[in-house]
């Protein structure tokens, strides 16, 4: 019996949230003795998951799999995980993870839980604490498969170093199903996605016109941080569906989350909820926003933000 | 074209979220019910495949009679028919089991459900439902048109968008984007009264057995007082996030 997990690559790079997951997959195995064995799919270099404790490494490298495609990484990782008689299979949040893993959940008749944020509660049953209602509120599952999955959401549990010699199998087989055709691919250059952001910077109504998301976008490749938006934003055009955060659209988990002008509606605010530090800055002290923050500025968006970006750029040219 | 959709009945976006029971049960107490937002999007795709293409569309719900307003509703806005499966939804696997069974009675080329729904976020039921039918899924779609027996549908992916093809019979997890929020059909009086006359059919579960339960809810605690920094000092809020949040 074995703790299996799934470490997710893009283009051959371990992704942060391959490292989550193992860190949460170690914990489990440490806790119940079991071993733990990471999967990943044309990872370049595999053996940097010897920093993470984990015992074998199933390095699976085919070209037909340079290509996400669900069907055939569900086909895959249900194969070798089967194979490794599974007890518990742990992946992460990411959208291509929370994709595959009802598919793989039916393939191994195995319990699912998504947008877990601790490590369990107990073992003996499996339970697990887990975010609903977009982070309103938490609640306690208990896991009833005889193999269970476990989505670990995006920056919750941490990243937690352990070094060990895992051995490395490498593998190339799985069953191919090319039913779904990938046509195009349409990548938003240079910016840095939402899900993977340690910072995100929202504009609101407040910044008064799509004219003026240069402040946003300033402040955000100073920071390194995605840029996100309100829903009344995005419903009207301004920016992008793909930046709308909120219970509606994108859920937020960053280590930091700024936002500017903004008033803080409650779906809004259930959106964002999982990200760590909250820093507002609005010109109108009653905004609701404020009770959920971290700190407060309250002032002129268009007087703030360029005078806060100047100063960033001064901090971050010292460090 | 047959088009089954299926609908969560979620509480409002704007509920306050209690519980009941010693934190065992989801208090609905003045909490209004709607249609899960990703399903609506999803409904209105669908009707538009109804007026353009002439496909019938039905729509599904797993729940007890208190979801039937949201069905009725589903009706008024234009789904020809609705189907009931007439008990309290366990968990996602069990749900997608039921869905499987009504997916069995009728034969449906394209099933479109939200990508997930606001209460438990799960996103687990059209993946699962998919995998059991054993045909493919394609989610987070923002675009889903018809190209003879073809699907071609946008979804987002991290940090992009991603065009793909696929032959029918398909499940999608559709959101926002599928069509507009100021696309979305509000019922007219006509729409309400013909509601009323069309099909709605109450099966009984094939009651599968769910892979989890929760036995308890949780708050998340209370939030300390905002910090605020005057907008002449923005100095300090940089100190401040360097030093105590640790996060620049």
């Amino acid at each position: 019996m074995s703790i299996v997990v799934y470490t997710e690559c893009q283009n051959g790079e371990f992704k942060k949230n391959a490292f989550e997951a193992l860190s949460y997959g170690k914990q489990i195995s440490k806790d119940t003795k079991q071993t733990l064995i990471a999967i990943s799919i044309n990872a370049k270099d595999p053996s940097i998951l010897s920093n993470y404790g984990v015992e074998k490494i199933i390095s699976i490298h085919n070209h037909s799999l340079d290509q996400f495609t669900a069907q055939n990484y569900a086909n895959t990782i249900s194969q070798y995980a089967k194979e490794e008689n599974v007890k518990i299979l742990v992946m992460s949040s990411s959208a291509d993870s929370r994709y595959i893993a009802p598919l793989i959940a039916v393939k191994l008749n195995a319990g699912l839980a998504s947008n877990v944020i601790s490590k369990p509660l107990t073992y003996k049953p499996l339970t697990l604490k887990r975010s609903c209602f977009t982070n309103k509120a938490y609640n306690h599952t208990l896991m009833k498969g005889e193999i269970n999955i476990i989505c670990v959401s995006n920056n919750s549990f941490g990243i937690t170093k352990s070094k060990s010699e895992p051995k490395i199998i490498a593998a190339d087989k799985f069953s191919k199903n090319d039913q779904i055709k990938v046509e195009a691919i349409d990548r938003l250059s240079g910016s840095v996605s939402i899900a993977d952001a340690d910072i995100v910077i929202s504009g609101g109504r407040g910044l008064k016109g799509p004219e003026n998301w240069h402040l946003i976008e300033n402040l955000a490749s100073t920071l390194g941080a995605a840029t996100a938006c309100s829903k009344p934003v995005s419903d009207m055009g301004w920016r992008p569906h793909s930046e709308h955060v909120g219970q509606t659209g994108k859920p937020v988990a960053s280590d930091l989350y700024i936002a500017i002008g903004v008033s803080g509606a409650i779906q809004h605010l259930a959106g964002i909820n999982a990200s760590k530090i909250k820093v507002v800055i609005n010109n109108d002290p009653e905004a609701p926003f404020f009770k959920a923050a971290d700190y407060g500025v309250v002032g002129d968006a268009f007087d703030v933000v360029p005078r806060l970006t100047e100063k960033l750029k001064a901090f971050k040219n010292k460090q | 074209m047959k088009v089954l959709v299926c609908i969560s009945n979620v509480p409002d976006t704007t509920s306050k979220i209690n519980f009941s029971n010693e934190d065992t049960t989801f208090d609905t107490n003045g909490v209004q019910f709607i249609i899960n937002p990703n399903d609506e999007f999803g409904l209105t795709r669908a009707i538009w495949f109804q007026q353009k293409n002439q496909a019938t569309v039905t729509v599904v719900t797993v729940g007890d009679n208190s979801s039937e307003p949201i069905l009725r509703k589903c009706l008024a806005i234009g789904a020809d028919k609705a189907i009931r499966v007439d008990i309290k939804p366990q968990d996602g696997f069990s749900v997608a089991e039921e869905l499987k069974e009504i997916c069995s009675k009728d034969k449906y080329d394209l099933i479109i459900c939200g990508r997930e729904s606001i209460d438990y976020n799960g996103g687990m039921v059209p993946g699962m439902l998919a995998q059991m039918l054993g045909i493919p899924f394609v989610t987070n779609c923002i675009s889903l048109d018809l190209d003879q027996d073809k699907i071609i549908a946008k979804r987002e992916i991290d940090g992009g968008i991603e065009k793909v093809s696929c032959s029918l019979p398909i499940v999608v997890g559709g959101q926002k984007g599928l069509v507009e929020e100021s696309d979305l059909i509000i019922p007219n009086m006509r729409g309400i009264m013909q509601a009323r006359q069309k099909p709605l059919e109450v099966f009984k579960s094939c009651s599968s057995e769910s892979k989890s339960e929760i036995n308890k809810f949780q708050k998340p605690p209370l939030k300390e007082g905002v910090k605020f920094v005057d907008p002449e000092n923005l100095d300090e809020l940089i100190t401040l996030l360097h030093n105590e949040a640790n996060v620049i």
